[in-house]
């Protein structure tokens, strides 16, 4: 292994730009005569709008226009798509309401954009939309799941009477009955998956520019998938021919799934554009980002897992209530179905499941992928039923889970997944031994001693990654395929640069990517780099979310390098007077097989472009090469994370004292790069179980605005973490990568919660385990003590 | 922000001129709290006298007979770290370490902070508990009748905290519970003994702020001793519900911190 090459815990490129502040993000950047943009939203989280009067606060000082709703019908912009189609049980598609991206005579959530003021500066357009008169007429509002699907709750979109976007189904419902009736134990469990804000460092940003010399449009925008954005914001909703809008997403500060999806304030941007002849800029502040930033999570789950006489699992039942907010988000639809039922057979040998899903519109945020996107809800399930039944029976956690996992592979569970290799037991054996879980008495013992609760939790969890194969995905209903593109360039003396559909916002891919490209053709690291977010310049990609940038995105780029190599040694071959087949590659040397001819890298590029020692007619001049890959398979990334706690009973406060991960990841390219991935997923999962929670009143008003009450995790909540690895190669890329990205999201809230639970003695303690419930909690267990 | 006017005085002479000027005037101090609000659009001063140019006369700490001064504009910061206050009330320089962040701390103001009476605010608890006076540029005023209810306190509009005057107790400690969220006070108890006088003060619970918990501080008054707590504890009454603890549960964190500040107090 080279210092730079496959494996190495390289030191990230990207960062001298940014811990110097010198990264290039959406709102860095100013456009020539740019003009800003405020939303007026909705106060109301249900209303219709009777009259809207924008009079008086178009003769503000500075105001170039105001437009609404009905001004963005009139020009013909589509409303806002979901890209996923799911049907119902009974075979009927979703029922999506329209998603208009300014209010037409409704509005449906407390922030619901109103109309959009644009002025000379910020604080123009902000005076100018305190001067807009909206006569409401205030509906009844509902935020709560079990009320919205009440006959005579208040409708919020016309196309669903029951405010039921689907009821769907996943496996076989006969066959987990039966397994239910023979059952010789039963556990079961009612869930709140609690709702979260996803609170990137970077809020959402856009600048729209319009061109009329060209006739074309650019977008700056923060996205995670600029490609995707294009083709919504040119085929659905109508800005202009994918040829004459371009869309930049520049340095982006963290997305974790919020900045996959398109939005209202960024189609406003591009489209007034044009509509005011001046470039448009928003940047959210904080608070509308609480408000409009697409939500994740929010399930409520009744689950029941079914065990025989020897304490084998063999039946899972679930019943899931997904809150999808007010309207349908880009992917929302697929999250709590084809993103989360399919996981449910966790790590687990179980040979039936059935799970139903019931989307539900609430006057609510709109939810959409979040960190894990569905299969942290399908972990929290599983790993919460398997702790209890093991629990129920008396049985070690740790030796229940050995009982019950799969073994050979591949394994093909009853949803749909077809786990293609793994090594549960090791993982966890390994974990065990990190954790000095068999001391755990003694370590209990000794907090007891000093007047504390002790527990530890296991999650041993299991992620679909590398999403995803595009006939499969196309056959769940998937509007688009889910393969990645690459382009390698390499240029005459020999320095390239890789031009990815998948896009970097934290993730570290200007080092990663790199690291391949040095190591399979021998050339220094700094000669590399990495091309993304611009869709001017790099091919149709499809972006980075669902840890699919390494197995997918890399995949694509290894193709392009196989189809690099080939041509080089075409062009060697000229060059060293030998015929192609008996040129070899290795270490950035051309070698003819046998002999000591050899040619560098570089000299071969040369070669390439000026074209003298071969006939341009017989071999095309020139070094670069496009690869598209689309995947077999997902990825299976599994582990077991350990999660120890020390609970004072006086206060509820909870201190996580130590942690331990083992995760499976495959093939690694940078573990530097990917513990880091590992410790901010833990801390985001940690975040879920311990503090985070989005709470709506009756009324529909967003309680946990800010800060001050919707309580995102500090370092001083966080343990040191203990990270260990091990290794099944994944076969279906030519990488052997599993993907790492959202791991410690997904395995961390059950570990948590299973530490918890397991130190008050009591079954369930819900998200977020803030000192009250935890008090709470305690306090019961101190009363059941003393009443035994 | 609206629009506002900008004053930057260097005495606390001119400001309070200004002040009489300008009905709807705020003076700014750290402006941690103040900016926040102007940004949100929830405050709209018609004008901002600035007091940082006049920190020098109106900051600073020192140490007279069985009395310290602290000048309004002394940074939480400073209050934390000077050896002052860290030998005669440590429980004083460790609340102030308790304040926030380290930027807020380097900004945020003992007379911001006492002027605002935020109902979860830390230094409320420690001006009533020690019994401190405020002085005014008009005239001096006691804690206990300064606080008079969420954000409200005796001061009139333009007038101008100079400096908050501390007796030293013979023993004190502060006993914070922060809202895992905001990290201010969601239950802080300040425990004080100067000579007979046992002072006990509850900041971030109350619907109407800071208080004294009478019951408390008769029971230390006969004892100043953690035994004198048993069996006693605060009543949910009139105490705040949120969704990150409701009044039961601060009712209970009293009790818990009341104990540990008089352990610490005592040195334990
Ligand atoms: C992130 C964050 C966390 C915080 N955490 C805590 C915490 O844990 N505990 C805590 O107690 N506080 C906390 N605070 C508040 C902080 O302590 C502020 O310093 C304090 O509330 C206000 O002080 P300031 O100097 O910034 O005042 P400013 O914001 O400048 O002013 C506040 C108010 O006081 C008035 N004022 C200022 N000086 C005077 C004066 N000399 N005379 C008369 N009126 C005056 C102003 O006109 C204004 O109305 C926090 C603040 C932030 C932003």
């Amino acid at each position: 292994m080279s210092a730079t090459g496959v494996g190495a815990s390289v030191r990230r490129k990207e960062d001298l730009r940014f811990i110097t502040g010198r990264g290039q993000y959406t709102d860095d950047i100013n456009r020539h005569g740019q003009a800003y943009a405020y939303f007026l939203r909705s106060p109301h989280a249900h209303a219709e709008i009777n009259r809207l009067d924008t009079a008086k606060a178009a003769k503000m000082p500075g105001v170039l226009a105001i437009y609404t709703g009905d001004d963005i019908a009139a020009d013909k912009i589509g409303g806002l798509i979901c890209g996923w189609m799911i049907h119902s049980k009974d075979g009927s598609p979703m029922k999506a309401g329209a998603h208009p991206a300014l209010a037409q005579g409704k509005v449906r959530y407390v922030g619901d954009h109103v109309a959009v003021i644009i002025a000379e500066t910020l604080a123009e357009a902000r005076d100018a939309s305190e001067m807009i008169k909206v006569d409401y007429k205030v509906l009844p509002a509902v935020v709560d799941m079990n009320d919205a699907v009440k006959q005579g709750a208040p409708v919020i979109h016309d196309v669903s009477g029951n405010n039921t976007v689907y009821n769907w189904h996943l496996g076989d419902k006969a066959a987990t009955d039966a397994a239910f009736a023979k059952a010789k134990h039963i556990t079961k469990l009612d869930l709140v998956n609690n709702r979260l804000v996803p609170n990137p460092m970077e809020p959402r940003a856009a600048v729209g520019d319009y061109e009329p010399g060209t006739e074309s449009f650019t977008l700056y925008t923060t996205s995670q998938n600029p490609h995707v954005a294009r083709l919504v914001l040119s085929a659905f909703i109508g800005i202009a021919a994918e040829n004459k809008l371009r869309v930049i997403a520049p340095d982006v500060g963290g997305g974790f799934g919020s900045k996959i999806f398109i939005y209202a304030e960024e189609t406003v941007c591009v489209w007034a554009a044009k509509k005011v002849g001046r470039p448009v800029k928003w940047t959210s502040d904080r608070s509308e980002a609480f408000l409009s930033d697409a939500h994740g999570r929010d399930h409520l789950t009744h689950a029941e897992l079914a065990l025989d006489e020897k304490g084998k699992t063999i039946g899972l039942r679930v019943h899931t209530k997904a809150n999808l907010g007010a309207y349908l988000s880009t992917f929302s639809s697929s999250v709590p179905t084809y993103l989360y039922a399919p996981l449910l057979s966790g790590q687990y040998d179980i040979p039936a499941i059935y799970a139903e899903v019931d989307g539900v519109y609430t006057n609510t945020a709109p939810v959409d992928a979040y960190r894990g996107a569905g299969r942290p809800e399908a972990t929290f399930v599983v790993e919460r039923l398997i702790e209890i039944a093991a629990r129920e029976t008396h049985t070690d956690p740790a030796q229940f889970r050995l009982k019950n996992f799969i073994r050979s592979f591949p394994h093909q569970t009853p949803v749909i997944m077809a786990y293609d290799v793994g090594n549960y037991q090791a993982s966890l054996e390994k974990a065990l031994e990190m954790s000095d879980y068999r001391n755990i008495g003694k370590r209990k013992a000794a907090s007891a001693r000093e007047g504390k609760l002790r527990g530890i939790g296991i999650s041993a969890y299991i992620e679909a990654c590398g999403i995803a194969p595009s006939a499969a995905v196309g056959s769940l209903g998937a509007g688009v395929g889910l393969w990645e593109s690459a382009e390698v360039r390499v240029n005459p003396i020999g320095t390239v640069e890789v031009l990815t559909g998948s896009h970097s916002h934290g993730q570290g891919h200007e080092t990663t990517f790199a690291q391949l490209v040095s190591d399979r053709l021998g050339i220094p690291i700094d000669n590399v780099s990495i091309v993304h977010g611009d869709t001017d310049k790099v091919q149709m990609g499809m972006g980075t979310y669902g840890s699919r940038s390494g197995a997918v995105g890399m995949s694509a780029i290894f193709k392009a390098l196989d189809k690099v190599i080939a041509k080089g040694k075409k062009v060697a071959a000229y060059c060293l007077e030998a015929s192609a087949e008996d040129i070899d590659f290795k270490d950035g040397k051309f070698s003819v097989k046998g002999t000591d001819k050899d040619i560098d890298f570089g000299s071969v590029a040369l070669q390439a472009y000026i074209a003298h020692k071969f006939n341009g007619q017989d071999l095309e001049p020139g070094l670069k090469e496009g690869a598209f890959w689309d995947p077999t398979n997902f990825t299976f990334p599994a582990g077991v994370h350990i999660c120890e706690v020390e609970i004072d009973p006086e206060t509820g406060v909870t201190r996580i004292d130590r942690w331990t991960a083992v995760d499976d990841f495959g093939r690694v390219i940078n573990p530097m790069i990917v513990e880091g991935q590992v410790h901010g997923g833990i801390g985001q999962g940690v975040g879920q179980a311990l503090c985070e929670g989005a709470y709506y009143d009756k009324s529909g008003q967003l309680i946990t605005a800010s800060f001050n009450d919707y309580c995102m995790p500090r370092a001083d909540d966080l343990p040191s973490y203990n990270v260990g690895m091990t290794q099944t190669p994944c076969p279906s890329n030519p990488l052997g990568i599993k993907g790492c990205g959202e791991a410690g999201a997904i395995a961390a809230p059950p570990a948590v919660i299973n530490a918890i639970t397991d130190a008050v003695g009591h079954e369930n303690v819900a998200m977020p385990a803030t000192p009250l419930a935890v008090w709470r909690a305690a306090q019961n267990a101190v009363a059941r003590k003393a009443a035994e | 922000m609206y629009q506002f006017t900008y004053h930057r005085v260097d005495s606390a002479r001119k400001a309070s001129n200004l002040a009489e000027k300008n009905e709807d005037a705020k003076f700014l101090a750290g402006g941690m709290t103040l900016l926040p609000t102007m940004k949100q659009r929830l405050a709209s001063p018609s004008a901002l006298i600035d007091l940082n140019s006049a920190s020098e006369k109106l900051a600073g700490i020192e140490v007279k007979g069985r009395n310290i001064h602290i000048g309004a504009m002394t940074r939480h910061y400073d209050v934390a770290n000077s050896k002052d206050v860290q030998e005669a009330i440590p429980a004083l320089a460790d609340l102030a370490g308790m304040i926030g962040d380290p930027a807020v701390r380097h900004r945020g103001t003992i007379g911001g902070s006492v002027a605002n009476n935020d109902p979860a605010a830390d230094y409320p608890s420690a001006l009533l508990a020690l019994n401190a006076t405020i002085h005014t540029n008009k005239r001096k005023i006691t804690a206990d009748e300064f606080f008079t209810g969420l954000f409200e306190t005796a001061l009139e509009p333009g007038e101008l905290i100079t400096k908050i005057v501390f007796p030293v107790p013979s023993k004190a400690a502060y006993m914070k519970f922060p809202n895992p969220a905001s990290r201010y006070a969601m239950v802080g108890v300040f425990v004080a003994k100067k000579g007979k006088d046992v002072r006990v003060t509850v900041t971030g619970a109350g619907s109407s702020g800071v208080f004294r918990a009478g019951k408390f501080e008769a029971a230390l008054t006969a004892k100043f001793h953690v035994k004198s707590l048993e069996g006693i504890s605060a009543t949910a009454e009139g105490l705040n519900s949120d969704i990150h603890a409701d009044a039961a549960y601060r009712a209970h964190l009293i009790g818990v911190m009341a104990r540990r500040a008089v352990n610490k107090a005592n040195g334990k």
